[in-house]
């Protein structure tokens, strides 16, 4: 069990190894260079070169990732802080530590000042929406899955695929017309910042609601299909004719079973929603990490996308190892491989 | 005959109908039925399948899915009418007045709870008894069902423990509050030969023990004459014949039951004796049966204007033995013919193995290992493997799952190679050669027939271009009218109508599926097919037919078959020679009548031991093997049978090699007991004196 633990942490290592020097790289495509951006449209030819060499951005790209992943690992002071360079950049927590991420050029604020308020910010969010989408998804997965075909599964299946083919910017769209413009119950932005007159509570009410429809009809699908097929098993039979009431048939035979092949989907769901919201952010004006990384991406701001990346893969690999372990606990024929 | 006061009856079955409602209508799947179950007794249904047996013991738990249901009559358990039991009462007595052992253990417990909380919750729910007390009872009904070390199985999940072990768990939880009614729906289908034995020696005795009474629902009569006192035969939906062991099965009446008889192999004749008789035809669809006798257009004897006109009534010929037939006074049956024509060996050995065997290296990953620093373990599969066979000749393989068996067929046919030895096909040593560097005409000499026809045949070919496909590729013909007229004369060698050649695999039946697969695999006149249980997923009747295509298919192209069986009375019936194994090693060899005959390997003997035989006139030495077979990672050293035998003679039989001893006639037995003591035995078969 260790040793599986152990070799998949270092499968993770090697994956976000692989994944920043994919990121690196493609950077490297992008128009513009540092200096440049860095120093504003105004900046002259001249002033560009001294930060150009400086920076020693001529160096070569493998030389630059070292760089790049020895001041990330606090090997080496970042660059950009040397004040002869007369940049005006500064970190409260020094020039040189671990997981000095840089300096973001979009925010004019060191990246860790910027990106972990918004992973905050979309923590929040996507908790509160996981929260409700889980075991909403769950509770109908179960219940029509328990009997196919019966009215409620049928009208369940349809509410499920129609919720879950609305884009979300439609269905922010629709929400926002009835809530905001006709009834005036709820604000139209969540910024997170101003709460007079509209509550914390209230501005995170429309984020939820439209990731909640976008969602939950999707995972309920999967745990109806898992929950059907289980329910034609013959150790259902065995349980039924054991003269076990059916709710305990249901609790205790079926669910566990049932989760077993949701589980993986639903545990995907959280890297989803951290990262992968950007439209409902985008239309909310919530100030969040994918609405961060939107804008770093249109900036060309590299520390961020850089370090926002590096955060979003290792969500996602952590969410599979967790994933992994819990499947293992779930699904006694697997544990201790 | 006396009547019995409706309390001396367990179950009442009176004339009941259970149909099941789909979109093509209502669907009589039981037309109407009856049956009484005194208490204390035990009652046997058998019948193909599709006949109804599974539905009648799901009709008595009341347990018919959302859309079947009892039509018409009654079922009274203990003089309660089920059908109108509340969710409540039903519940009740679910589980607990009656309970059920199901065919396939593994699936019936649940995978991801432990056994122990599988059984307590009976105790839990039916007798509300505290956690402490339901695990201590539990563990005591485990010890009944004679599980090695109970506690710890409590704690354990069902796929951590053996296929028999799993059944015991089911039939200990069935027996937890001691039911007065068991259905037991075909338990020991599942199972190897020699652990079906013993899971029937515990209901044999659990029945003894706690006068439950049992319905056993089989398709092998041979398990149906250890375990019941009396036995119905149902076909398509209805009771054909019942009546005591000994009135159906030494006074058979129905023809049906006759056709079931003429098609089993039995241990006392082979392929030079007897033929066995299929039963043409298959059985009718519940929405197709004719008018009249159900069984008319499948019976020989059938009679226009008699069989079908009007209900077949059920008629009793003696007391307690009916019969539903119209034309019963009228038919007798003939048994076999007998036909006397042995086929000697040609003494040119087609296979020859020396020595082979295939080992399977495993890389231990644990932290255990890294510390021994011993990581590469090998799974023996197959050990010193020697064998000849002759044009010509059939030759079975034997054995219980996990004696290699099937590796040995991989070997062969090059899907895994040898690590060692020798394999000398046609005077060509293939041992190292896999199937992808074989030549076209060393693939076409060996062929194969798989035991799944399902899964064998590719669903979006037809027939057709299966067949012609083997003949285009192995270039017998090329052009495509003569592809066609090959496939044309394989259909016919098979028996099935040329216009069969169009036809795609989901249109055929079971029994068909398998004929295109002996079409399939003959069609490149090959010098050796290999049979891997070629019958065991099929029916009595069809078993028979496809036994009886393969034994002249075999005879019309003089090919070598190796038939691959663990069921030892199909084996006794198509075989010239045998070969046992067991855990990767031949444990003994030798001619058909031989292997049947003392002197016996003691493994061997325990197979011959555990076979069911459908006569109640045959008494069987009654051996049992203890435990389970050993992993075949690091088998045991000296004999591999040594931890289970019974004959087991000490220190020798775990250090040393057994030689391999001659006892004549190219008759081998690998043992440390010296052959005079082998002989000295009594046989495992023995005739009961009629009269007694």
């Amino acid at each position: 069990m260790a040793l599986f633990i152990g070799k998949r942490l270092l499968m993770m290592l090697v994956t976000m190894f692989v994944t920043t020097v994919i990121v690196f790289s493609l950077l490297e495509f992008t128009p513009g260079n540092v200096a440049s951006k860095t120093l504003g449209p105004y900046a002259t030819q001249a002033q560009k070169e001294i930060l150009y060499n400086k920076l020693n951005l001529d160096d070569s790209l493998v030389v630059r990732y070292v760089r790049w992943i020895s001041v990330l690992s606090g090997i080496i002071k970042d660059p950009v802080y040397d004040p002869d360079l007369k940049l005006g950049y500064k970190d409260s927590r020094g020039d040189q530590y671990f997981g000095n991420f840089g300096w973001s050029l979009k925010y004019r604020l060191p990246v860790n000042d910027i990106m972990w308020r918004r992973l905050g910010n979309t923590m929040i969010l996507a908790g509160i929406a996981f929260a409700i989408i889980v075991p909403l998804s769950l509770v109908f997965g179960v219940l029509s899955g328990m009997r196919e075909g019966s009215a409620l599964d049928r009208s369940l299946s349809y509410t499920g695929i129609t919720l879950t083919s609305i884009p979300e910017f439609a269905s922010a769209t629709f929400l926002l017309v009835i809530f905001v413009l006709m009834l005036g119950w709820l604000p139209g932005t969540s910024n997170m910042q101003n709460f007079e007159p509209w509550s914390w509570a209230s501005q995170m009410v429309l984020p939820v609601i439209v990731l909640v429809l976008y969602d939950f009809g999707y995972v309920a699908r999967m745990v109806r299909g898992s929950m059907v097929e289980v329910m034609t098993r013959p150790y259902i039979r065995t349980a039924i004719l054991k003269g076990l009431p059916y709710r305990q048939v249901i609790l205790k035979h079926a669910l566990r079973n049932a989760l077993i092949a949701p589980f993986t989907v639903i545990l995907l769901q959280i890297p989803f929603l951290i990262t992968g919201v950007v439209v409902t952010e985008t239309v909310f004006s919530y100030p969040g990490f994918g609405k961060m990384l939107l804008e770093a991406a249109l900036f060309g701001d590299t520390a961020l996308i850089e370090a926002a990346t590096l955060i979003a893969v290792f969500i996602a690999v952590t969410t599979q190892l967790v994933g992994d372990v819990g499947y293992m606990y779930i699904n006694p024929r697997i544990r201790f491989i | 005959m006396a009547h019995a006061s409706s309390d001396d009856y367990v179950l009442e079955i009176e004339n009941v109908g259970i149909s099941y409602f789909t979109r093509l209508g209502e669907i009589p799947a039981v037309p109407e039925f009856s049956l009484k179950l005194k208490r204390g007794e035990s009652y046997g249904l058998v019948g193909e399948s599709g006949c109804g047996k599974t539905t009648v013991a799901m009709a008595i738990m009341n347990y018919l899915g959302l859309n079947g249901g009892i039509v018409k009559g009654r079922i009274r358990f203990e003089g309660r009418d089920m059908a109108t039991m509340s969710d409540e009462e039903l519940r009740a007595v679910r589980g607990s007045r009656i309970s059920m052992v199901y065919q396939e253990p593994m699936s019936a417990l649940n995978p991801s709870l432990t056994i122990g909380s599988q059984i307590k919750e009976v105790l839990a729910v039916h007798e509300g008894v505290s956690d402490a007390e339901a695990a201590e009872r539990s563990i005591e009904m485990l010890s009944d069902v004679n599980m090695p070390d109970p506690e710890r199985v409590m704690t354990r999940y069902p796929h951590q423990i053996s296929g028999g072990q799993q059944q015991r768990v089911v039939i200990a939880m069935a027996m937890l509050s001691n039911p007065s009614l068991l259905l037991l729906d075909e338990p020991t289908t599942a199972l190897d030969v020699t652990v079906e034995a013993t899971v029937i020696d515990l209901i044999v005795q659990l029945r003894e023990k706690f006068n439950t009474t049992l319905l056993y629902i089989s398709h092998n009569l041979g398990l149906i004459v250890k375990v019941c006192d009396r036995v119905g035969v149902m076909y398509s939906g209805s009771m054909v014949e019942e009546g005591t062991i000994r009135q159906v099965f030494k006074e058979t009446r129905h023809p049906y039951t006759f056709g079931l008889f003429d098609c089993i192999p039995t241990l006392g004749a082979d392929k030079h004796s007897r033929t066995l008789q299929p039963i043409p035809g298959q059985v009718s669809l519940p929405h197709e049966r004719p008018s009249g006798c159900s069984f008319g257009p499948r019976c020989s004897y059938f009679s226009q204007g008699v069989c079908d006109v009007g209900e077949t009534p059920l008629e009793t010929v003696s007391d307690g033995h009916h019969v539903r037939c119209r034309r019963i006074d009228e038919i007798r049956h003939d048994p076999s013919t007998v036909e006397s024509e042995v086929v000697g060996g040609h003494g040119d050995a087609v296979l020859d193995v020396v020595n082979m065997s295939k080992f399977y290296e495993i890389n231990d990953v644990s932290l255990a290992s890294l510390f021994k620093g011993q990581s590469r373990h090998y799974v023996k599969a197959n050990e010193r493997i020697s064998f000849r066979a002759q044009r010509g000749r059939t030759i079975a393989i034997v054995g219980e799952s996990g004696c290699g068996k099937s590796t040995f067929a991989k070997v062969l046919t090059g899907l895994e190679t040898a690590t060692d030895g020798e394999i000398m096909f046609e005077n060509r040593n293939i041992a190292a050669i896999p199937v992808h560097k074989r030549n076209q005409d060393l693939i076409r000499a060996m062929q194969m027939v798989f035991q799944n026809p399902d899964g064998t045949l590719n669903p979006s070919h037809s027939v057709g271009h299966c067949i012609g496909r083997v003949i285009k590729k192995f270039g017998i013909r090329t052009d495509s009218k003569g592809i066609r007229e090959h496939v044309g004369e394989m259909l016919d060698v098979v028996r099935l109508p040329k216009a069969f050649s169009t036809r795609k695999p989901r249109q055929l039946s079971g029994g068909q599926k398998q004929r295109i697969a002996v079409a399939r695999a003959f069609a490149g006149n090959p010098s050796m097919v290999i049979a891997d249980e070629p019958v065991s997923a099929l029916d009595v009747s069809v078993q028979a037919a496809v036994i009886n295509l393969l034994n002249d298919v075999q005879k019309r192209y003089n090919t070598t078959l190796l038939f691959i069986s663990h069921d030892l009375s199909v084996v006794r019936f198509l075989s010239d020679e045998i070969v046992v194994m067991y855990l990767g090693e031949i444990m003994e060899a030798g001619s058909s009548e031989r292997i049947f005959m003392p002197p016996y390997h003691p493994y061997t003997e325990a197979l011959l031991s555990a076979v069911p035989i459908p006569d109640p006139d045959i008494i069987q030495k009654r051996i049992r093997l203890e435990g389970e077979m050993p992993s075949a990672l690091d088998p045991p050293g000296g004999c591999r049978f040594a931890s289970r035998c019974p004959r087991y003679i000490g220190r020798i039989c775990n250090d040393e090699v057994p030689p391999d001893r001659d006892a004549g006639g190219g008759h081998t037995i690998k043992c440390h007991l010296p052959l005079d003591e082998l002989s000295a035995v009594e046989p495992i078969f023995n005739t009961r004196d009629s009269a007694g």
